[in-house]
């Protein structure tokens, strides 16, 4: 029944817990609408019909409502909203309060791809593999502009924002690729920055975890990605040692190990470091824009707090420079032992 | 409805009355009426600034303080003295202008005008040293003696919070100079035409009631 | 009426501007372009309003086919991706701007206010001259700006986006800003007439609806449109001078900007349909001879809709990132405003309730518009219930929903009013069949366009989108068909109307024998709309009642 209104709807399957659930609401509200308004409709025509004139200058009877009339007319669309919203509202804080034992992978967007990361994984360009029946969490930023990340098949949207992370949370149900679209306006091929989410079985997923672990530590390029408008990673690295000199970053911050005012950033990527307030924290793009912005937030112990901030002094595409390059100063000796993920508290 | 000046004795000058208007007393309600209406457009205008500022210092409020300590307190207070004043001069040129005492009513116009003036020098001197040290809005930063995140956007609600109320004290002095200039040569200002004054006096206390605002809000963070 | 007289050419039509007592009508009042470009005259002014209005209303009509052409196939069609994106912002901005803010108050709100009061002129006549010529100049510099490199980042320019594009924001937008402040002077002058001068008798609870209606959206207009003034000006500084008062890379909050920018834009979309309202209200009591069923529910209800609608923008921004919390509140006050419109819609069926239909074109428009606002409305709602809205936002169903309100509701208000007070305005009455037939043709064609784009939403289709998966391929092309359809119908009115303007036959005085208040007032009116003292109204709007009949009760 409820695959035929979703057909007649023209709804795409239902492929997440949350789709399963707003679906019904969906029924409820639209179908109530298409009764409201053949009521309505019906009404107004037989009235039209019954009260035609009669005479060219016909006088009519003064007619007004009564309070328990215009009572009925406010109570009743009232209480139906409000219902409509009760539930609704009751589903958009299960959306979003993501389950405790989420698996978190984060997602970029920029000019014109989406690029997923997992903590303990490997790097994506617009293709995210999911375990089914799982609950994931994304948590999503921008590198440039405002986009949005939109599955239909799971009904739900998130916006990316650049220097913020938002957060949504999903459990796929099927096994299959459903597609992802942008939805926030982000410029020339905001109609081709497309992705994919590929939900494979728990077993296949772990097989296909694995093998990315074997020493696959490189960007996959998809052949959904329209590359021709972003400049390759390996341009943004020359960029960003540019930069570097010119910012007077390696003023501070040594290239081969050693030690100086700042930490060095020779294998700075995917450490996990130790913070001042005792916290510990996964070293990775979010973090070193931070460090970058606001240095004094999460600082290393051990270092003084003497690092300038950069806001102000860098573009968005910039920062994203320094980092692919601090990134690509990677070494073998990075991640011994199971990361054990950033410090991040939940966006409410 | 025509409006007699042929008053017995001394003839007091009386305004046109405009042929849609049912009597002066309707008219002149409906001028202050609309006067209001306008002034409560451009309350909202500053509004949307002041939640800009709100919201910014809310997310950084050790650069806040750190920049406005930055700002000329001197120059600012004395800012506040000299409009508050012109308000008092303008509030004095609607007093004189219902009394019908033309002259009494362009010298407190004049003396408005004068303070408006030097308002605007004494912000010309706050924006030149601006200028001189690189607190300037956006791009053109490049002022170095405090590390903070945000302090750069302080100063972006700054200039852009100042320009607009600017813009308006300027606005305010053409207003108030053509009553300046009917005061002198038409000179006929009366207790049954001071709408003209009463109105621009209305504009000018609006632009002084935003400073009073801006005031605290930018210096005594 | 004039006696037929030999001397009358045959076929020639009698000019009904010409009265026998020697006020001319405001038409022929005064007939060098200088009387016109220099009227101070309200009913002037509305006309010249209507011509502008209905020209910019083409040109945005222009970017609208041309967009649906674009989307016939799912790639490439006649235009490249840059040109479309300028094509959409434009269309949005053109319509809005415009087209839909200025259409009925600075046109019928314009002409009728006065006229419904009573009143010689509206307060500030000259004022309202210069509201018109604001209106011209502020358009000229953005349709310039569009033609030397167009915006292309949507109506609602969202930063950081609108900061760092390329393409011609400042005149565009400062344009906007000009023309908004055509906006607000014209909100102070219709409050400032509904205030004092209203003929004597006509007590607030004996005013027609449709100055309700304008009162609650001059309300609107004179507090909501400086906040997108000032954030007009905001993003022209941010993409000229680079301030980022909404750039990450500066601090800056692109949230922010969205709050900002709804602040004004959704009671903005009050400002475009409570006219409507106002219209539909004055049709429904004229078309059934009757009394409005709930006239100060209906009146409150305007008063309502403008309240709350300052307090729900917060329902564009679900999935912006504020909080649930935050998502929660802006959603319930969503729902309350749908109460009001609600009553509304209940009020005017029930005026049908007793009354007597006469089905003419104006009444025709009034069915399509009923339908378009209780099932856009709905929609809204649905929109509303947040948890909906996450899978709805930015697709398709947005558009549908809203082009169900603003070209439903709206603009079938605008085509009725139009109609509904063609004799008023020019004394000439149009062909009732063609009206009937394009009244049809536009609610059909309409319906085909809209209907589809609900559901292409609902498939997953975002907006905004110059190209897009196959599988929305057919449901363009349906969308496509019926805009064609809709096309069609007002160019069919363009036609008739403007063959009605020269050779149409004298309408008389009141040719819907209408009891509304601009009706006693002759059609067209004279410059001063009364001779002599200001007119008594002795019974309330529309009240059909035989006066030997007996007593009335007392309304609610």
């Amino acid at each position: 029944m409820s695959e035929l209104l979703n057909d007649i709807l023209f709804l795409p399957e239902a492929a997440s817990t949350f789709a399963e659930r707003i679906d019904f609401l969906h029924h409820f509200v639209v179908g109530t609408t298409m009764v409201m308004s053949t009521a309505v409709g019906l009404a107004a025509l037989f009235f039209f019909f019954r009260y035609r004139r009669r005479l060219p200058a016909q006088a009519t009877e003064y007619v007004v409502p009564t309070l328990k009339t215009e009572f009925l007319f406010v109570s009743v669309p009232l209480v139906f909203f409000l219902a409509w919203f009760g539930i609704g509202f009751r589903d958009f804080t299960w959306l979003t309060t993501p389950p405790k034992d989420a698996m978190d992978v984060y997602v970029m967007g920029k000019q014109w791809m989406w690029k997923f990361s997992y903590p303990e994984g490997p790097n994506g360009v617009n293709v995210l593999h999911v375990p089914a029946n799982r609950p994931v969490r994304l948590l999503i930023t921008s590198r440039d502009v405002l986009h949005s990340f939109y599955v239909p098949s799971f009904r739900i949207k998130m916006d990316a924002l650049p220097g913020r992370y938002t957060q949504i949370w999903f459990e796929a149900t099927k096994p299959g690729t459903y597609q992802v679209l942008c939805t926030e306006y982000c410029g020339l091929s905001h109609s081709k920055m497309l992705a994919e989410v590929v939900v494979l079985p728990q077993e296949e997923y772990e097989n296909w975890i694995q093998e990315q672990r074997r020493g696959l530590l490189q960007d996959r390029q998809d052949a959904l990605a329209d590359n021709s408008m972003v400049p390759p990673v390996a341009r943004m690295v020359e960029q960003g040692q540019i930069l570097a000199g010119t910012q007077g970053c390696l003023k501070c911050h040594s290239v081969d190990g050693s030690q100086h005012i700042g930490p060095t950033f020779l294998g700075m990527y995917d450490r996990v470091e130790k913070l001042e307030d005792g916290q510990t924290i996964r070293v990775d793009e979010a973090y070193i824009t931070q460090s970058m912005m606001d240095p004094g937030a999460h600082l290393v112990a051990g270092y003084q707090n003497v690092m300038p901030t950069y806001q102000g002094k860098l573009q968005g595409p910039e920062t994203a420079a320094i980092v692919e390059y601090i990134k690509s100063l990677r070494t073998p000796n990075v991640r011994e032992g199971a990361s054990e993920g950033p410090a991040y508290d939940a966006i409410q | 409805m025509q409006s007699s000046s042929h008053a017995a004795g001394g003839a007091l000058p009386v305004p046109r009355l405009a042929g849609h208007f049912a009597s002066l007393e309707v008219q002149n309600h409906a001028a202050r009426l609309g006067m209001w209406l306008f002034l409560a457009t451009e309350i909202l205008l500053f509004a949307g600034l002041f939640i800009c500022y709100g919201i910014y210092r809310f997310l950084f409020p050790e650069a806040w303080a750190a920049a406005s300590r930055s700002l000329d307190l001197t120059l600012g207070t004395v800012n506040t003295v000299v409009l508050i004043t012109s308000s008092l001069t303008a509030a004095l040129a609607v007093h004189y202008a219902k009394d019908g005492k033309n002259k009494a009513v362009a010298v407190q116009l004049g003396l408005t005008l004068v303070m408006a003036v030097g308002f605007l020098v004494i912000k010309y001197f706050e924006y030149k040293h601006k200028f001189d040290i690189g607190t300037l809005p956006g791009r053109f930063y490049s002022y170095e003696d405090i590390q903070l995140p945000g302090v750069p956007l302080y100063f972006t609600v700054y200039f852009c919070a100042t320009a607009l109320h600017g813009i308006h004290v300027v606005i305010g002095m053409v207003v108030l100079s053509f009553s300046l200039v009917r005061a002198l040569k038409k000179a006929d200002f009366g207790p049954n035409n001071f709408t003209m004054v009463e109105l621009g006096s209305m504009y000018w206390h609006l632009v002084d009631l935003v400073w009073i605002f801006l005031f605290p809000m930018l210096y005594l963070v | 009426m004039t006696p037929s007289s030999s001397i009358a050419a045959p076929g020639a039509n009698p000019a009904p501007e010409e009265h026998h007592d020697h006020h001319p009508s405001y038409l022929v009042d005064g007939t060098t372009i200088k009387s016109w470009l220099l009227t101070v005259d309200h009913k002037r002014i509305g006309l010249m309003f209507l011509f502008w209005v209905l020209v910019f209303f083409l040109v945005g009509g222009i970017f609208a086919l041309l967009i649906r052409v674009e989307l016939l196939t799912p790639g490439p069609t006649i235009m490249d991706a840059m040109t479309y994106n300028r094509m959409f912002t434009l269309h949005g901005l053109v319509m809005i701007f415009l087209f839909m803010i200025p259409a009925i108050p600075a046109v019928f709100g314009n002409f009728m206010l006065p006229l419904m009061l009573g009143a010689k002129d509206v307060a500030f006549p000259r004022l309202n001259l210069l509201s018109f010529y604001i209106y011209l100049g502020g358009a000229t510099l953005a349709l310039w700006g569009m033609l030397n490199g167009g915006l292309d980042t949507g109506w609602t320019f969202y930063t950081p986006y609108s900061a760092h594009t390329t393409a011609t924001v400042a005149p565009v937008l400062f344009g906007a800003f000009i023309i908004g402040f055509s906006s607000i002077v014209t909100g102070i002058n219709f409050i400032v007439t509904v205030h004092t001068m209203r003929a004597p008798g006509i007590t607030w609870f004996k005013m027609p609806l449709f100055v309700w209606a304008m009162y609650a959206t001059s309300c609107i207009q004179v507090l909501a449109t400086p906040v997108i003034g000032l954030l007009l000006v905001l993003v022209t500084v941010e993409n000229l001078f680079g301030f980022g008062m909404f750039d990450p890379a500066r601090g800056g909050d692109p949230v922010l900007f969205q709050h900002l920018f709804w602040f004004y834009s959704h009671p903005a979309v009050y400002i475009m349909v409570l006219p409507s309202f106002g219209v539909m209200s004055e049709i429904v009591s004229t078309f059934s001879r009757k009394n409005l069923f709930g006239y100060r529910a209906v009146a409150y209800s305007s008063l309502g809709i403008a309240f709350v609608g300052f307090f729900a923008w917060g329902h564009h921004m679900f999935v912006s990132g504020q909080s649930t919390f935050v998502g929660g509140l802006f959603g319930v006050l969503t729902m309350l405003v749908g109460v009001f419109t609600a009553i509304k819609v209940f009020n005017w069926v029930g005026t049908v309730y007793k009354g007597a239909v006469e089905f003419k074109t104006p009444f025709a428009y009034f069915c399509g518009f009923l339908f378009f606002t209780v099932f856009g409305g709905m929609t809204g709602i649905a929109l509303g219930t947040v948890s909906l809205d996450v899978a709805w936002h930015d697709t398709y169903f947005v558009v549908a929903h809203f082009h169900f309100i603003m070209v439903g509701a709206t603009i079938m208000a605008f085509l009725a009013a139009l109609h509904y007070w063609f004799p008023k305005m020019f004394g000439r009455t149009y062909h009732e069949g063609w009206g009937l037939v394009s009244a049809a043709l536009i609610i059909l064609g309409f319906n085909a366009t809209f209907i589809p784009q609900f559901l292409l939403g609902n498939n997953g289709m975002p907006r905004r989108y110059y190209e897009y998966p196959e599988r929305f391929q057919a449901l363009n092309v349906a969308s496509t068909a019926g805009a064609t359809l809709l096309a069609f119908g007002f160019i069919i009115i363009a036609l008739y109307l403007t063959y009605a303007l020269v050779y149409g036959k004298a309408s008389g005085k009141n040719p819907w024998r209408s009891k509304g208040y601009e009706w006693m007032s002759e059609s067209p009116p004279p410059t001063h709309n009364f001779v002599g003292p200001q007119p008594v109204f002795p019974e309330e709007p529309h009240f059909y009642v035989d006066p030997k009949k007996a007593e009335v009760p007392n309304a609610v």
